[in-house]
């Protein structure tokens, strides 16, 4: 990691407040979701007694793996997640005022556009186009992803709310359908942030792996690292390049050559995407790092 | 948080001794020492680990819990109202039974005289109610939910007499803050605070669904109450003492948090 030293003396790429704040909700998010699944486990459906089971398969009735577990029995599982919501709340709103200020919300939330760019992104990464469009910070798909977490985590605290207290907050769980339909609710949508956050670890492994360095120390090298500058997709040194594009080519190759005339992105970098995921061409850097002018 | 500040301060003491004379002799760098200290630190409050989390952050995790009870207690509202949702279906027998004994519990009259409710403790009239009593004056029908801490929730039409009526009739002194709820099965009780108490949906109840309080569901008297999670209400119920103080309960001893509220 010698020749990355340089970069430590450029700003970093995440302020401390983000570096700390996503460390912070990285635990609190997995004690929730463990001690929550324990919890669960106490009474693994969602339908009342005497009632048809509800649909939420494969979960109606099937109790977690303790070893995907915290907490040891209900009450104990109860006491982490009534612990752990402080942390997971607080932190987020923490979180939340550093976005409010100086409009920092803006390199995280879709705006206008970004959902022509979320399918060029999602083509390139099927393969279906050779460059990696043009982004700010955040490529499009990144940017819905992380608000749809943001989105997500507050129907978990709201839903967790309208369970945690279904007589005081009343009126918030009648908002979720009652306190059955709420626990469904708060169920689903841990689910769903389950699979954010699986789709966020796996493409930082899979993408960007500097990224982990970025987000803990806020070292990072954009022109070398990015993953425009090395036109980086998912698992590309995995398959090779024609089996993985035989698919997609044969079903989209009209839709590639109507967009090829029409997208200047796309011709001009398509020689190098042939090039390993270490090959970083000045052409590329120089075109793809508009905060680095 | 009670994490050291210090990573080094959390390592078993000889491995950080040796890892701080490494650091000392220039052997390794300072980020590398950070590095090794912080997986080390790791490890250490990881080893106390079970299934029920590490030990040494389990009192922590249980300080915050009496924190989360004086918020409880200010986000309580005497006003809010519990009801079973029109829709839903009134679970009648298949309304969940529990009790500790290893039988259902039967008050056994030969043996220990007509059954009668106990109100005392932080009163200045106590009162000594037989079931006659409760029934004649049970004036409050309702529908409702009971919410129990295992996730499940079922509908049931309880009628009873309001705790609230009885702490009237027996005139509270200004020392009562707390009522205990004690039965005949097998020592189980559960202590309340007074705002709990004096809801007006936590009755005495003495009849569910238009009949008489089955035996399964706790016979003849239980205490029912949507604000309070299942555990904290108290069934085979003899006897209600207001106290000065608070004297846990059944299953607050036994490590549910001992407010329990809905």
């Amino acid at each position: 990691m010698s020749h990355a030293e340089p970069t430590d003396h450029a700003a970093p790429r995440h302020p401390v407040v983000v570096r700390l704040t996503h460390w912070t909700s990285a635990v609190a998010i997995t004690v929730m979701a463990a001690s929550g699944l324990r919890i669960f486990n106490a009474h693994p459906s969602f339908a009342r007694p005497g009632d048809p089971p509800f649909p939420l398969w494969p979960f109606e009735g099937t109790p977690i793996a303790a070893k995907l577990t915290l907490g040891g029995w209900l009450g104990g599982a109860r006491h982490w997640h009534f612990a752990m919501m402080w942390l997971l709340v607080g932190n987020a709103l923490v979180y939340l005022a550093h976005l409010a200020r100086h409009g920092r919300w803006r390199t995280l939330v879709p705006l206008r556009g970004d959902w022509r760019d979320g399918i060029a992104m999602a083509r390139f990464y099927l393969r279906l186009t050779d460059a990696h469009p043009h982004q700010a910070k955040h490529n499009a798909l990144q940017k819905q992803a992380y608000t749809a977490m943001l989105v997500v985590g507050a129907l978990l605290v709201c839903t967790g709310l309208a369970i945690w207290k279904p007589v005081t907050l009343g009126w918030l769980t009648a908002l979720f359908g009652g306190y059955t339909w709420a626990r469904w609710w708060h169920f689903a949508s841990m689910l769903a942030l389950g699979v954010l956050v699986l789709g966020h670890v796996v493409m930082v492994f899979a993408v960007d792996p500097y990224a982990l360095r970025a987000m803990t120390t806020g070292g990072y090298d954009e022109a070398r690292w990015s993953p425009v500058a090395r036109n980086a997709r998912p698992f590309q040194r995995w398959l090779p390049r024609r089996v993985a594009m035989a698919p997609a080519m044969a079903l989209a190759t009209p839709l590639v050559h109507a967009t090829a005339a029409s997208s200047p992105e796309v011709s001009h970098t398509a020689s190098a995407s042939s090039t390993s995921s270490q090959a970083s061409t000045s052409s590329q850097s120089s075109t793809s790092s508009p905060e680095k002018p | 948080m009670s994490a050291p500040r210090d990573p080094n301060r959390a390592l078993p003491p000889r491995l950080g001794d040796a890892l701080a004379r490494e650091h000392a002799a220039g052997r390794i760098d300072r980020r590398d020492f950070m590095r090794l200290a912080s997986l080390l630190a790791g490890g250490a409050l990881l080893s106390g680990c079970d299934a029920r989390g590490p030990s040494s952050v389990r009192s922590l995790i249980v300080s915050v819990g009496r924190g989360n009870e004086r918020i409880e207690r200010w986000l309580y509202r005497p006003g809010s109202r519990d009801h079973g949702a029109p829709g839903s279906r009134v679970a009648g027998d298949g309304f969940p039974s529990y009790f500790i004994s290893r039988t259902v519990p039967m008050w056994d009259a030969s043996a220990r005289g007509e059954w009668r409710l106990t109100v005392d403790g932080a009163v200045r009239r106590p009162l000594s109610l037989t079931l006659a009593e409760l029934q004649r004056m049970a004036r409050v029908r309702q529908r409702v939910n009971h919410y129990c801490v295992e996730g499940w929730n079922a509908t049931a039409i309880f009628s009873g007499v309001p705790v609230a009526t009885l702490a009237e009739l027996a005139g509270l002194t200004p020392s009562a803050a707390y009522v205990d709820f004690r039965s005949f099965d097998a020592g189980y009780h559960e202590s309340w605070d007074l705002d709990s108490a004096l809801h007006a949906q936590t009755l005495i109840v003495v009849g569910k669904e238009d009949r008489p309080l089955p035996p399964a569901y706790g016979a003849p008297a239980r205490v029912h109450s949507p604000v309070k999670l299942g555990y904290k209400n108290t069934k085979y119920l003899t006897h209600v003492t207001f106290m000065p103080e608070r004297n846990g309960g059944y299953w607050s001893d036994r490590g549910y948090e001992w407010y329990g509220g809905t």
